[in-house]
């Protein structure tokens, strides 16, 4: 509860750090991108493109909206990128056994076992307490073995044209309105309000000091396995928008955990829990896509790419880190009584 | 201090993640990567380029191949033989074999031809593998402990040329060593395997757009990952070809294999400059997404470049294509087991065993498009007539 200390308690007229909160850098660092893509490609902001970019960004913004309900409790998950590469090879494999199988079905069998995956990662962390790091390394591992040991490497079996809707179809009689926008809003519009929730503001005093939460009477492990279930949720979401976007690959999610985990910092959510905002985490994910298209547009690629992304990742955190300790140093009233 | 901790931890973590980030997306020499020599200093040249290896190659896609014309994995081109009488020995044999790993569907598909061919002969008794999962460390250890078996031969897919060299040579003085598809830096392997390389790949497809593209076209070119010799190869010589072309090159970008991040680049380049007259790749696994791409902007798709991947073939007829798909043939992985073979018997084999590296066309697409394998299956595998074909490819 420490870092929620009242902000009345500073004095008037203090340095601007102050007045940054931990995700107002992942806001600026947004909106710099957004004016300096202005300025490399103006035509970017023609309202079919900007869909199709929101389009693109929408897996990865609701993988962190999953990653953040289990980071702010606490926790990290780390399998989310092979529940999306599992999840792309599933449907593909759910396609070649019953290729007349009604799409919306093999969706909700895929959302159904995300859920699944993320109950799991969520019993063996709390109740076996195994800290979720090496769960969830496992489940990874586990969830990687599994797909290559099946597939041979060569997944098999097509993605069918309708399951392929969510992810690359529009919305019908409005033809400008990609599908994954408007699986991307619900999903956002109900992390929001899930997070304004008694539930999801007992999520994040779990995460701060689950001691303490406990002794006020939260159910400490059930928030914690609800955070994955969720997360569990959110990447089978993202798998079925990743293979409707791009088809069938057997390294759909590789490396997706940690983009996921990189935008919830990069959202200002600090690892161990217990602060930031979900909107803020999926802010992130939205600057780590628009990073993406502008290195692409500015012809930067290769290894200088992943130097350009890492020195903007680490400013931004480091940013929000910096303002916070300052905040932190001003004179506390209990220790000026000393 | 709690609070600074914090800070410091998760300035710490955001390093440490990113840098677990970067090592997911390192592809280890990742497709149908092959070296074109054993002698090659081409890892070693910075530029990656070789005047004298690159004609060579463009002279031998012209030569006419030696061997059964149905039988292309035992066809060699402009072979130097060498006596193996020194290896000659009864059967039954033991045969080992040392695979870099199983990362990716071509390595699969060849993998599975491989023990396809090695179940065709009854003399063999014995076929041991083991699979380098990627590391260079691990199959050391892989072909230490092969080459101090009772193996009668031993086949090697190494996973990177310079790191493997000593293993390979170690092995050299113990049994008698077949390298095939990535080489090594020694001659000691008896004969080494490969098809023609990465110049003749790449000339291929930039020939075409050449020819199909409007002079003036703007001309994407997509590769996976830099730094890995066969793929700079395939690249170098496209840009020759380009050098000398009307093409304009709009862009050269890498897509670490990822089909995601292949349909978003294209889709910021349509978007960007108003169309694309031409695709150029350097391998074929994310030719599909690249051909979506152009749909879901409504626009036609251009001459492009694939690889004799299932579903580009479907998608190339389907769609009704102007395209090629240079190939990298997964049928090597039948050579080695033929090799082994002869040099048991005391036949002769080639010093470089080179083998044919058929182009899929519009004129012979037909022919390599087969109905019912899965998406990620090789055309080129050049198992059709082995036992268990199709089932046993995903058929």
């Amino acid at each position: 509860m420490s870092d929620t200390a009242a902000p009345e308690a500073r004095p008037r007229g203090l340095r601007l750090p102050a007045a940054l909160s931990a995700s107002t850098p992942v806001f600026v660092l947004l909106g710099v991108l957004l004016i300096v893509l202005a300025f490399v490609d103006i035509g970017f902001y023609e309202p079919d493109r900007l869909l199709a970019f929101i389009r693109r960004a929408a897996p990865l913004i609701i993988l962190a909206a999953g990653q953040y309900f289990v980071m702010v409790s606490g926790g990290f998950d780390l399998s989310v990128g092979s529940v999306v590469t599992v999840g792309v090879v599933v449907a593909a494999e759910l396609f070649n056994i019953a290729p007349d199988m009604p799409w919306p079905l093999a969706v909700v069998i895929l959302l159904a076992a995300g859920m699944v995956v993320g109950l799991v990662n969520g019993l063996v962390s709390t109740v076996l307490a195994v800290p979720s790091f090496i769960t969830t390394l496992g489940m990874m591992l586990i969830l990687q073995g599994a797909v290559f040991f099946w597939t041979q490497g060569a997944p098999r079996g097509y993605l069918s044209d309708g399951y392929r809707t969510l992810g690359r179809g529009m919305v019908p009689g409005l033809p400008w309105l990609p599908w994954a926008v408007v699986v991307l809003a619900v999903v956002a519009l109900a992390a929001v309000l899930f997070m304004r929730s008694d539930t999801g503001r007992t999520l994040v005093a779990t995460g701060d000091n689950d001691a303490a939460a406990a002794l006020s009477g939260v159910r400490v492990h059930r928030l914690r396995v609800l955070a994955f279930v969720l997360s569990g949720l959110a990447a089978a979401m993202a798998a079925v928008l990743v293979g409707g976007f791009t088809g069938i690959s057997a390294q759909a999610g590789n490396g997706m955990e940690f983009e996921a985990i990189t935008a919830v910092v990069l959202g200002g959510v600090a690892l161990g829990g217990g602060r930031g905002s979900v909107v803020a985490a999926m802010a992130g994910a939205l600057s780590l896509q628009t990073l993406f298209t502008l290195l692409t547009m500015l012809g930067v690629s290769g290894a200088l790419e992943s130097a350009v992304q890492g020195v903007i990742v680490i400013a931004a955190v480091a940013l929000g880190a910096v303002s916070w300790s300052r905040r932190r140093r001003v004179p506390h009233p209990t220790k000026e009584r000393r | 201090m709690r609070v600074r901790t914090r800070s410091t931890l998760t300035i710490m973590s955001a390093a440490a993640l990113l840098v677990l980030g970067a090592c997911t997306s390192e592809v280890p020499a990742d497709t149908d990567a092959g070296t074109e020599t054993t002698g090659a200093d081409a890892a070693a040249d910075s530029e990656f380029f070789v005047q004298s290896d690159y004609e060579a190659q463009m002279a031998l896609r012209e030569a006419a191949p030696e061997g059964p014309e149905d039988r292309p994995w035992e066809q060699m081109i402009d072979p130097e033989m060498v006596d193996t009488s020194e290896y000659q020995q009864e059967g039954p044999y033991n045969l080992c074999f040392s695979n870099a790993g199983l990362f990716n569907s071509w390595r699969a598909v060849g993998w599975r031809t491989m023990q396809a061919e090695v179940d065709l002969h009854p003399e063999i008794e014995n076929f041991t593998a083991l699979d380098g999962q990627g590391q260079d460390d691990k199959q050391i250890s892989d072909i230490g402990s092969l080459a101090g078996q009772d193996c009668d031969a031993l086949i090697v897919s190494p996973n990177t040329t310079a790191t493997l060299t000593p293993a390979v040579e170690a092995a050299c003085g113990e049994v008698p060593v077949i390298v095939f598809d990535r080489g090594v830096e020694t001659d000691c392997p008896v004969t080494f395997i490969s098809p023609i390389g990465g110049y003749a790949y790449g000339a291929a497809g930039a020939e075409f757009l050449r020819d199909e593209v409007e002079p003036g076209g703007s001309v994407l070119a997509l590769r996976i990952a830099p730094g890995v010799d066969v793929l700079e190869h395939r690249w170098a010589a496209a840009e020759q070809v380009f050098e000398d072309s009307d093409l304009e090159i709009v862009g050269v970008q890498f897509t670490e294999d990822d089909p995601a991040t292949a349909k978003n680049i294209v889709s910021d380049y349509i978007q960007r400059t108003g169309g694309l007259d031409g695709v150029w790749m350097d391998a074929g696994a994310t030719s599909v997404a690249v051909t979506e791409a152009f749909e879901d902007a409504g626009m036609e798709i251009p001459p492009i470049v694939g690889e004799d991947q299932q579903d580009f073939l479907q998608a190339w007829r389907d769609k009704d294509l102007t395209a090629i798909a240079p190939g990298y043939p997964t049928f090597q992985w039948r050579t080695p087991v033929i090799a082994a073979l002869r040099i048991l018997n005391g036949e002769e084999v080639p010093r470089e065993w080179r083998l044919p590296q058929p182009v899929v066309t519009e004129d012979n697409l037909d022919s390599y498009l087969q109905e019912g394998m899965p998406p990620q299956h090789y055309a080129l595998c050049g198992c059709e007539d082995l036992p268990g074909f199709p089932e046993e490819w995903g058929g």
